[in-house]
């Protein structure tokens, strides 16, 4: 775990004493909504359908038990006594009071935490691998380079007032886990003959405009990384469209000039950067990469585990991964109860995990993209434990990646953009799905829901994705098949007219029974699209 | 009718203009009259309510309703947390 310098904290207490200022000004009427608006963004807080909401940056997704319980206390001392995980990998907290945002900011900093660059059009949180630093796979732990990019990114003058928000994620896999190429940029850190480096993908996205980042340089060595990082954004500053809010990301720019253009004129751009000096030297990186050293692994640990409780059995298979480290596993701890929120943990919940990170997982605790938490390093032997605890606390669902892990923004319960409700959807498909039998039958089948064409519940990238509109004020939910976030990834396409709430239930149902007629053995839902294409669905759908 | 609606703020609230002040229920609003963008520019200016808008709405037994669903669930609360609702029994669908 990186820990704040004097730097990082005096920097992030003064932003909460001078927000504590612009609080008290705009109570007091000494400045006005249009002028306290941007400055209440730049520190997280948004003004939704019911009251002021506060999003939380966890830094790719990366938090110790302090900082969980930190979050815990939040929700019980100034929301509701819950909080929602996000698909940035942040928390968000739906019941804020303006009055008392500059304490909660107050102790958010004592676990070296802040909302600052949650809104806003300047880069966002660096989001990555909810597996850094226990996947087999990785070719390096990509956290300290997206500490790197976050000290970086924070407060960088030049980049503060983009055309439009700004996201970066960063892996070192083959298996993307952080939809990479959805992304404004994707990095991925690869070898080329022993030597660390990075794949550039830029002018990815999803919103009203999905695309898929293409790739723009193949190697960047890693001493490289940030000045290649400063050129891709330097273009974009100085072409992106500002005059255009639905132009204006960086994928648009990239699209209408071409990746070829784009990446010459970064590659013109670094020529430059590159003897400005801003790339740390050798030291600076140890130091950061210090923080991210593996924890002190028992040896010689066994990876068999008694599976005589069959219930914790199905858990295992589920949601537990293979670890680097013999002997230990990662555990994937579900948010996405039958009927329920999505995202959501109860204060409870989030003590109890933080608890578990302590106790087993030596103190770590990761948010994914897919609003669910991980243990990252957590010994064999002790999975029963940590299940029993998990199960006591309502937290075992074991349908990781299964037709019930779906993932669903705030919507039109919580939301002020949206124009639909996403969650009670999300809670009637997982109801109609309950069956476990059933969900694992059917294998890995990403459903994501998002209440406007914004896409922060990522329907573009669902296997099944459902999108809600407003049509002449009523609910009305569109159906796409076909898309994915991880390394096939790919843009759903729409499967005709949309429709209500409990006929977009029927819909997938649908389809779902059309994809195990055809599939061949071995085929998730989004291979069997794949191979047979759209019309077998939309006659199911529609016939 | 047109109602204004807006939020405390302090404590960012969903709040109705009653005729002579704010309410949290729905159930006290009033038709915000022949002028309800100055009403709202005017009460903003006092700070007595943040980013007022003004939303059609019909009459109903209970009183009266936003025609719109946006603003049914900001008068009822979310629909997926009707214990955290301020007036969760609000249809969210027009008549």
């Amino acid at each position: 775990m990186y820990q704040y310098d004097k730097f990082d904290q005096s920097i992030v207490d003064a932003r909460v004493e001078e927000f504590r200022d612009q609080v008290k000004r705009r109570l007091a009427g000494e400045i006005t909504e249009d002028q306290f608006k941007p400055l209440r963004l730049m520190n997280g807080l948004y003004l939704q359908l019911h009251a002021y909401m506060l999003r939380v940056a966890i830094p790719y997704g990366t938090m110790d038990s302090r900082q969980m319980r930190m979050l815990a206390h939040i929700a019980r001392k100034y929301d509701r006594d819950y909080g929602h995980f996000t698909t940035r990998q942040n928390i968000q907290y739906n019941w804020i009071k303006l009055d008392e945002t500059p304490d909660l900011l107050a102790e958010l900093a004592t676990v070296e935490m802040h909302a600052i660059q949650t809104s806003g059009n300047c880069i966002r949180n660096i989001s990555s691998d909810q597996y850094a630093g226990a996947a087999a796979d990785e070719v390096a732990d990509p956290r300290p380079w997206a500490e790197l990019l976050r000290q970086w990114s924070s407060f960088h003058p030049e980049f503060s007032y983009l055309p439009r928000k700004f996201k970066i994620a960063v892996i070192a896999s083959d298996e993307d886990r952080a939809a990479m190429r959805l992304h404004d940029i994707g990095i991925q850190l690869v070898e080329r003959d022993g030597q660390l480096g990075a794949k550039f993908f830029v002018g990815g996205g999803m919103g009203r405009t999905p695309m898929i980042a293409p790739e723009i340089r193949d190697f960047v060595p890693a001493e490289d990384l940030l000045s290649y990082t400063e050129a891709c954004l330097r273009v974009y500053n100085r072409y992106g469209r500002r005059d255009n809010m639905y132009k204006a990301r960086i994928k648009i720019l990239v699209h209408e000039i071409g990746a070829a253009e784009y990446k010459r004129q970064v590659e013109e751009e670094f020529t430059h950067v590159k003897t400005l000096g801003i790339d740390p030297p050798a030291a600076e990186l140890e130091r950061i990469s210090a923080f991210f050293a593996p924890p002190a692994f028992a040896s010689g640990l066994r990876n068999e585990v008694d599976r005589s409780d069959p219930d914790f059995a199905v858990w295992l298979d589920q949601n537990v991964k293979p670890h680097k480290q013999p002997g230990y596993a990662i555990v994937n701890i579900s948010l996405k109860p039958i009927g329920g929120i999505p995202g959501d943990a109860s204060s409870t919940q989030i003590d109890v995990m933080a608890d578990l990170a302590e106790r087993y997982s030596f103190d770590e605790l990761r948010v994914n993209h897919a609003q669910n938490i991980v243990l990252p390093h957590v010994a064999s032997r002790d999975l029963y434990a940590v299940w029993q605890a998990l199960d006591a606390a309502e937290l075992a669902s074991a349908n990781l990646d299964l037709i019930s892990d779906i993932i669903a923004c705030p919507g039109l319960d919580y939301c002020s953009l949206a124009n639909a409700r996403s969650i009670p959807v999300a809670q009637k498909i997982a109801t109609r799905f309950a069956s476990l039998e059933r969900q694992r039958d059917l294998g890995e089948l990403k459903l994501k829901i998002s209440g406007c064409i914004n896409a922060c519940g990522h329907h573009h990238a669902g296997h099944i994705g459902i999108l809600g509109v407003d049509k002449k004020g009523v609910e009305n939910y569109q159906l796409t098949l076909g898309g994915s976030g991880a390394e096939d990834v790919s843009i759903g396409k729409i499967t005709g007219p949309g429709f209500d709430e409990d006929g977009i239930v029927d819909a997938v149902e649908k389809a779902i029974e059309k994809y195990r007629a055809l599939r061949n053995h071995g085929e998730r839902f989004v291979d069997t699209y794949r191979r047979v294409g759209m019309e077998p669905f939309k006659e199911a759908i529609y016939g | 009718m047109k109602l204004l609606t807006g939020n405390d703020l302090p404590s960012g609230d969903v709040v109705w203009w009653t005729g002579s002040s704010w309410s949290r229920q729905i159930a006290d609003a009033v038709d915000a009259g022949d002028a309800p963008e100055q009403l709202a520019m005017a009460e903003e200016a006092a700070r007595r309510v943040n980013a007022p808008y003004v939303v059609d709405a019909e009459t109903s037994p209970t009183g009266p309703l936003p025609l719109h669903i946006k603003d049914r669930v900001r008068a009822a609360g979310p629909s997926v947390r009707t214990d955290l609702g301020i007036n969760p029994a609000i249809p969210l669908v027009k008549s």
